[in-house]
């Protein structure tokens, strides 16, 4: 084969797939929303984070703000270090509270920042005192089992 | 009868061993006389062409199809739960972490592997690398490394056009003819795709494949026995060796890989 042509077939060839390369970063992976700029890092302490894991989001009124980058047990306090990394551009005030949620029914686990009215704001580093740790639904079921457990021996007895 | 069996089997181990010390070997020197594929780049094009360009029909044919049957299946399982709108995540997570490389390696050995061993046989079997020797021209340097280094550039970009398939053939099925929201088909996906840990790791698979699969194609072809049998038992084992390595390859990878990470 002459070999111009060849040289064409093998350029277009590359483009191709440096082309699907871009794809998959940019529409599959969404490279360029995924990437948080300049972050400061939080640290909250929870008792009990249920399935959270490294690189769960963190989000605000709904909106990603940052993103969990490690999940550590302080074998002092016996609690649960959660690390996290906020954009630069949004600073929450001292008293907001962290809390660990969970999108839709089964989905994956976040942790999400409600805003309180303190006026001095939370610096790089800093550990936010007030969390709340996430839900975990046996203990829930369990609960509603001994109160019914409890309230039932009045109910067939009249 | 039992020293018998032993003694196939030590056999056996042995030419084992012996054949990976003669391959490793082989593929250093073939490292070291890599020179004239990238000094003579065009050597390389040609091969790239034959490996590369050759392969598009049939991994762009075959991405789409995978594509179509996850995006079926998982429709179908998903919507059980009330979650189809993770069709997204689930065949885009598939696809870049584990099917596009693999299917795509599997699909290059057949198709390009097969080729190089063939080639490289009967060149050999016609004793055209003896008279290029007799004519001081380094057999390795002008045939074998040159497709060595073709296959090993196709191979990546074919298994990211795998993936891009995969996932337009699950958009086709899932959102145009099934009805899954196309919004969430996409956001969903982005959500939950990393870069570095999925779409990275997966290009990384990739690139081992390729020099995994193109050692292997090139190394039979110089191996094989100088008859018409011979080639076509080196084709065989090109084929059957290149499979073997690329899912054992994939495991060890995909353990050191994606372990802890959600």
């Amino acid at each position: 084969m002459n070999r111009t042509v060849l040289d064409l077939w093998v350029g277009l060839f590359v483009a191709i797939g440096v082309a699907a390369v871009l794809f998959l970063a940019l529409k599959v992976g969404n490279l360029a929303s995924a990437n948080i700029g300049e972050t400061y890092r939080l640290q909250a302490n929870f008792d009990n984070i249920g399935g959270l894991k490294p690189r769960a989001p963190v989000k605000s009124s709904g909106v990603v703000v940052g993103r969990v980058t490690e999940i550590t047990f302080d074998p002092n306090l016996y609690v649960a270090v959660v690390k996290m990394d906020v954009d630069k551009r949004y600073s929450f005030p001292r008293d907001t509270f962290a809390t660990i949620l969970t999108s839709g029914l089964l989905g994956e686990q976040y942790v999400g920042f409600e805003v309180g009215g303190d006026t001095e704001m939370l610096q790089a580093g800093a550990t936010i005192t007030k969390t709340q740790s996430a839900v975990v639904l046996e203990k829930l079921i369990s609960q509603f089992m001994f109160n019914k457990a409890a309230e039932s021996p009045t109910a067939p007895a009249q | 009868m039992i020293a018998q069996v032993l003694r196939s089997m030590g056999a056996r181990a042995v030419d084992g061993i012996w054949r990976l010390g003669f391959i490793s070997r082989f593929f250093v020197a073939l490292l070291m006389r890599s020179g004239t594929s990238f000094t003579r780049f065009s050597l390389t094009i040609r091969e790239v062409f034959s490996t590369g360009v050759l392969s598009l029909i049939i991994i762009t044919v075959s991405g789409f199809f995978v594509g179509l049957v996850l995006g079926l299946q998982g429709y179908e399982t998903l919507q059980r739960y009330g979650s189809s709108e993770a069709l997204g995540i689930l065949v885009a997570l598939s696809l870049v972490r584990e099917l596009g490389p693999v299917v795509a390696g599997l699909l290059f050995a057949s198709r390009a592997g097969s080729a190089l061993t063939a080639e490289i046989g009967l060149m050999k079997t016609t004793e055209q690398l003896k008279a290029m020797d007799m004519m001081a021209v380094d057999p390795i340097a002008r045939v074998v490394a040159p497709r060595f280094w073709g296959g090993v550039i196709s191979m990546p970009l074919l298994a990211a056009l795998f993936s891009t398939m995969g996932v337009f053939g699950a958009w086709f099925i899932g959102v145009v003819f099934i009805g899954v929201d196309d919004g969430a088909f996409w956001s969903q996906m982005q959500a939950s795709v990393d870069f570095r840990y999925d779409i990275v790791n997966g290009i990384i698979k990739s690139v081992v494949f390729g020099f995994a699969v193109s050692l292997i194609a090139v190394f039979e072809g110089y191996d094989s026995a100088p008859t018409a049998e011979g080639v076509s038992r080196a084709i065989t084992r090109t084929v059957v060796n290149s499979a073997l390595t690329i899912l054992a390859l994939d495991f060890v990878l995909t353990s050191f890989m994606f372990r802890g990470i959600g």
